[in-house]
């Protein structure tokens, strides 16, 4: 199961958040609207109607477009440079003018959508599935094996994020598949340390011990009741996750250390664009940021909608 | 408590332990050897055998381990070949500077993200509330470094009222004589941080405003005045108390970008610039400071949110 795929449709998205049999229905008042309805609809609605959400959802939606149909629609030489062409401004034939090698800076923001939004994805995905499962073992288990679990989380998050990434990426040679395995292997902590504290609550709980009292195994605990029941924890620290991922892969091709050209990344382009900020070059600044600022966003307000929309008490 | 105290500092204890290993492993398996980066990749085999010898390079892993974690404990951070410098020394030089760009930082951020954060949850759902999310999202959203050229275009290019570089003084002194220099690299962190911040402290809020307590507490009639000030400010401050502790490490990698863009001559700088030049022994001092700075931290955070809610039963073994 991969949490930040979920993005793609609201269908999708809602059953990730949302599922029949959870657990805090029967201890909310029921809403009273439509009591007929499942609450996956409910959800479904609910985060349909939030236009904040909706807003992220079309962005995310668009930037996947412009990233990977886009390239098939506007076809432009990404490999080879053009020195005649540098820094053209913005005209008929290069919409967004050309950067510092004759790039197409338009055709070049697709093809860097696609690496910077596959790190972002992928990293999350990978923070969703092992940070819920680390956690969720680590609080249910309790004791030992908790202490040993979150001391070996404690000391990865003690360590800058910026720092672990710096000091890995040295190890191999930047790309897309080995910045997912660097930015992935150190974004799970925080989502295997919010899980843990929310299952040290729900174990507490009635149905735990019902689930618990009907001879259900630990691992069925923990797969059947527990982790749904932090899906919703682990949707919304996702966002987070890929919008960080894509943030991380900035700041990596800032201090020179992110994937080399002819790869391109909207980190990348935006570096290469401030060499040129004093010349007034603004489609070398702008477009690749505002690319960046739009996804992250984006991300986020899909997290707060779907936060909302599952939050069942609020519904009225 | 005192018990819970004691384990809890226990634990901080091995935490440091394991992040001395992760970075003496980490360091350890880098491609490229210290003596190669400090003799040069024409350095014959023999020259590196010595300075492996001298500098104890040839010695079995748990030895080497040792004779750091020794070192540590006496104080010895090493010697960066880089600086040609102890890595104290350069700490003690530039960690102070960090400190108050960061600290500044950091207490700016939460005096504006409280009070946003408070004010988001009252009024959920109002043109206020998604315009300030919007705000917060977008600078939660900018990378750091393109934040911080936006704002040097801003303040130094067009309206040129601040300088575009950090203060450039080897103390702490020499920097607070430069407060102008200060503004442009403490407001960009500051940007960053209070976007991050004031949306936990949000979400915190909406939270304890669905508790039963605050129901009982508007049906007796409690005025909004003590409803915020009593119930709701102290009971949504809890997680972020965990929070300021948990991000200690966040705010510094953005401490990383800040101080190479504004070529501030801190901590961040200084590890960037031992990054590239692969300086070992720099960068295990600064990633050791960082991580006992940050045990602490959280240590000091479990106790205050132990000590604030006793609802949370730690369990002390």
């Amino acid at each position: 199961m991969s949490t930040s795929d979920a993005f793609g449709s609201s269908d999708e998205l809602a059953k990730q958040v949302t599922n029949p049999d959870l657990e805090r229905t029967s201890l909310a008042p029921q809403a009273s609207s439509s009591p007929s309805k499942s609450p996956l609809r409910r959800a479904v609605r609910d985060f349909a109607h939030n236009r904040m959400g909706m807003t992220g959802l079309s962005i995310i939606i668009f930037m996947l477009l412009f990233s990977y149909v886009g390239p098939a629609i506007y076809r432009t030489n990404q490999i080879t440079t053009n020195i005649f062409k540098i820094t053209l401004p913005p005209s008929a034939h290069y919409p967004l003018g050309t950067d510092a090698v004759g790039y197409n800076v338009l055709g070049r923001l697709m093809v860097a959508g696609q690496s910077s939004l596959e790190v972002g994805f992928a990293a999350a995905a990978i923070a969703a599935i092992f940070g819920t499962l680390w956690g969720a073992t680590a609080g249910y288990l309790g004791g030992r094996v908790d202490s040993a679990m979150m001391r070996v989380v404690d000391s990865f998050l003690a360590i800058p994020s910026l720092l672990l990434v710096l000091l890995l990426t040295s190890f191999v040679t930047p790309s897309v598949a080995t910045m997912i395995l660097i930015l992935g292997s150190i974004s799970w902590l925080a989502t295997a340390r919010l899980v843990r504290g929310e299952v040290l609550v729900l174990r507490t709980l009635e149905y735990i011990q019902a689930a618990e009292g009907l001879g259900q195994r630990a691992w069925q605990v923990v797969t059947r009741h527990l982790v749904r029941n932090v899906v919703g924890t682990v949707a919304v620290q996702a966002t987070f996750e890929v919008a960080n991922a894509i943030l991380l892969l900035a700041a990596l091709s800032f201090l020179g250390l992110g994937p080399a050209p002819p790869a391109a990344n909207w980190g990348g382009m935006l570096t290469d664009g401030l060499n040129y900020l004093f010349d007034g070059y603004w489609w070398l600044i702008y477009p690749a940021g505002i690319c960046i600022v739009l996804t992250v966003v984006a991300f986020n307000l899909v997290g707060d909608a779907v936060r909302d929309a599952m939050e069942l008490r609020l519904q009225r | 408590m005192k018990r819970f105290v004691f384990w809890r500092s226990a634990q901080a204890l091995v935490v440091l332990i394991i992040v001395s290993i992760i970075v003496f492993s980490i360091l350890h398996f880098l491609p490229g050897s210290p003596a190669r980066a400090y003799l040069g990749v024409k350095a014959t085999p023999g020259a590196i055998r010595q300075f492996n010898i001298e500098n104890g390079y040839n010695r079995s892993l748990p030895v080497q381990y040792w004779l750091y974690v020794d070192h540590l404990l006496h104080g010895n951070l090493g010697f960066s070949y880089h600086f040609d410098q102890s890595v104290s020394s350069l700490l003690k030089m530039d960690l102070p500077k960090s400190a108050l760009l960061v600290g500044l930082s950091y207490v700016l951020a939460l005096v504006i993200a409280i009070p946003v954060g408070i004010v988001q949850a009252l009024r959920r759902g109002t043109l206020l509330d998604h315009s300030l999310t919007t705000v917060s999202f977008v600078g939660y959203s900018m990378p750091t470094f393109w934040l911080g050229m936006l704002l040097i275009v801003l303040f130094s290019v067009q309206l040129h009222v601040l300088p575009s570089e950090g203060p450039q003084g080897a103390g702490v002194g020499a920097v607070l004589q430069d407060p102008r220099g200060l503004v442009l690299p403490v407001l960009t962190l500051t940007i960053v941080t209070v976007a991050q911040f004031s949306r936990f402290v949000r979400s915190s809020a909406i939270d304890t405003l669905l508790e039963d307590f605050v129901r009982t507490a508007v049906a007796k009639g409690v005025s909004k005045r003590g409803l915020v000030m009593r119930h709701l400010l102290r009971n949504s401050l809890l997680p972020v108390v965990t929070l300021i502790g948990l991000s200690l490490p966040n705010v510094l990698s953005g401490a990383i970008i800040v101080e190479a863009l504004f070529n501030y001559p801190g901590m961040g700088w200084l590890f960037w610039t031992a990054a590239t030049a692969r300086d070992y022994a720099t960068l295990m001092g600064f990633t050791i400071v960082v991580g006992a700075a940050t045990v602490i931290g959280n240590l000091i955070a479990d106790v205050v949110y132990a000590a604030m809610d006793p609802r949370i039963r730690y369990q002390s073994r």
